[in-house]
């Protein structure tokens, strides 16, 4: 999958900007991921390329447009330094897998990177290396393991721990 | 254990003996909010897992990020949200305030945990309670259960001693602050304010302190109550926790305001911090005061004063949004609306205002805004080739009446 290479400090006004975010519209929200940083995302993504980045992807605002955008646009996957905590969370809530790496700053606009998403490992198949992923905390995965918040609350929920 | 009032309070709410940072806990949680941005995302979420609110006093839902609602797409989302207000029968709905200044004024005690779908609900930790803001389906997820999961957050401590020189206020101290620990600084961590310099502090001020501990990545911004909250919060019944002396920091600042100069936040980012005197006679369009950060009567006081029988200068526009209605209200029986409205201010009600990008007050391409908000990220207030400068509302009101940026403190 083709990855889209951003910087630190990608913000939630970079991702949506706030005049475009007063809908829940997801198609449209995928519409305009990125429209004014960098119009050519929402033209040119195709469904399961991969967004890395720096640190602190997604700080900001608490708008869940933002993760909503970049599933909706076909993000398959996010790769960042860190990310911004309100971020986090929305993104594991709505089943946008995250991964946080070291070395995300290896990994370049285009490359090729193939994520198997059973075993988690993350292979940059231009570079021809394997990235070191920081695994989820024990909580955090059995919300993702339940397909998001929704699910886990649905199902038992805090009840289950 | 030695613990900090963020780690004291989280095993409160979770009926723990103690909650260790790193630890996973999940709070009973006093307050969730959301308003017109978040609220209807929130709203599908909450439907998906039940029918019924937790608590119909507990769930508070403002419109104040473009209210009254500027275009049809608004106006849908707020029919949609005012729809779970009445199925729901929920009390606390309101449109007359930004929704952490409501929060502050109606509900948040000292010892509570409160989440608001809005990342600048630490604002409201400055009244000794723990206050994060968290996204859509976290909320929805709180109104159906009344609870939440929080990972225990290391705490950073921030010492701040002295006094601040004439014409230098919370609002620099608090850019100085991030201006220094950067955008990220702070992730996942509790920001706690301490030292005699925020003891000596109003409420509003530590209100400004706190506000902006998200814009240094932090989970949430407090500061212990005491007698100066509890006069604040006038019978309104809280538990007081105190961080022990030997509780465990990841790091301590030492943070003498004396120090401090009026600072500026200069695009496109709000760690981007420098002292006044870099952007100063730099020419402006459009001069803003209100927000969650600094639209308190104590801040329309400071640029009433500045401004009271005089004229804004003719490049400029000048936009009032008090915080809430409480405020406007006060503001107008002490005469300073009129004083504002007459030095040429267009006041407008009380919500976020301009800050957001999604209501009147936008920016042409290339315009430059003055703001006492606390984002200056590109193309959150119109075109993405404003600029949006970020200072005290002294320094606001100053560039105002100069037309171009200027140091307040020749004019205070």
């Amino acid at each position: 999958m083709k990855v889209w290479k951003f910087g630190d400090d990608i913000n939630t006004d970079v991702i949506t900007p706030g005049r475009y975010t007063v809908t829940t519209d997801k198609k449209r929200l995928g519409e305009i991921a990125f429209i004014e940083y960098r119009p050519d995302f929402s033209k040119n993504v195709k469904e399961g390329d991969i967004i890395v980045a720096g640190n602190n992807f997604g700080c900001g605002s608490s708008r869940e447009h933002s993760p909503v955008a970049i599933k909706a646009a076909g993000i398959s996957a996010v790769i960042a330094r860190s990310f911004a905590r309100i971020f986090f969370r929305n993104s594991i809530n709505i089943g946008l897998p995250l991964f946080i790496s070291e070395d995300a700053e290896k990994i370049d606009d285009g490359d090729e990177v193939e994520i198997d998403f059973d075993t988690g490992e993350i292979q940059d198949k231009t570079k021809n290396i394997i990235l070191k992923v920081k695994p989820l905390p024990a909580f955090m995965q059995k919300i993702v393991e339940k397909g998001g918040l929704v699910e886990f609350l649905r199902s038992g929920g805090y009840d289950n721990l | 254990m030695a613990s900090t009032i963020t780690e004291k309070i989280l095993a409160y709410a979770s009926h723990q003996k103690e909650a260790i940072p790193g630890d996973f806990v999940v709070a009973d949680v006093s307050y969730a909010m959301a308003h017109d941005s978040t609220a209807p995302l929130a709203i599908e979420s909450f439907s998906k897992i039940t029918d019924k609110v937790f608590d119909k006093d507990r769930v508070i839902i403002v419109f104040d990020h473009f209210f009254p609602a500027p275009t049809v797409a608004g106006a849908t989302l707020h029919q949609k949200s005012r729809k779970f207000v009445m199925e729901q029968n929920i009390s606390g709905f309101f449109t007359n305030g930004v929704c952490h200044q409501l929060l502050v004024e109606n509900y948040v005690s000292p010892g509570d945990v409160v989440v608001g779908a809005d990342s600048h609900t630490c604002t409201e930790g400055a009244l000794g309670a723990f206050t994060t803001g968290l996204g859509s389906t976290d909320i929805g997820g709180v109104m159906a259960t009344g609870k939440c999961w929080f990972r225990v957050p290391e705490s950073l401590k921030f010492n701040l001693t002295g006094k601040t020189k004439n014409g230098v206020y919370a609002k620099d101290v608090i850019l100085s602050i991030v201006g220094d620990v950067r955008a990220d600084g702070a992730l996942y961590k509790a920001c706690e304010f301490t030292g005699d310099y925020v003891k000596n502090a109003t409420v509003a001020s530590r209100l400004t302190l706190c506000n902006m501990a998200i814009e240094m990545g932090g989970k949430n911004g407090i500061i212990e109550a005491d007698q100066k909250t509890l006069d604040f919060l006038d019978g309104r019944p809280g538990k007081i926790f105190k961080s022990d002396k030997d509780a465990i920091y990841a790091d301590e600042f030492e943070i003498e305001v004396e120090d401090i100069e009026p600072q500026v936040a200069l695009p496109p980012v709000v760690d981007n911090v420098e002292p006044v005197s870099v952007v100063e006679g730099k020419t402006i369009d459009q001069a803003f005061l209100g927000t969650c950060t600094n639209g308190r009567l104590e801040d329309i006081e400071v640029a009433t004063k500045i401004l009271k029988n005089k004229k804004i200068a003719r490049n400029v526009r000048l936009l009032v949004t008090p915080a809430s209605e409480a405020i406007y209200f006060a503001a107008l029986e002490k005469g300073y609306i009129q004083d504002l409205v007459a030095a040429g201010a267009a006041v407008c009600n009380p919500t976020c205002g301009p800050c957001v990008g999604r209501h009147g007050g936008v920016l042409a391409e290339g315009e430059v805004c003055i703001s006492s908000q606390n984002r200056n990220f590109s193309g959150r207030m119109g075109d993405p080739k404003a600029e949006i400068i970020l200072a005290s509302p002294a320094t606001v009101a100053a560039s105002a009446l100069a037309g171009k940026i200027v140091d307040p403190r020749d004019y205070v």
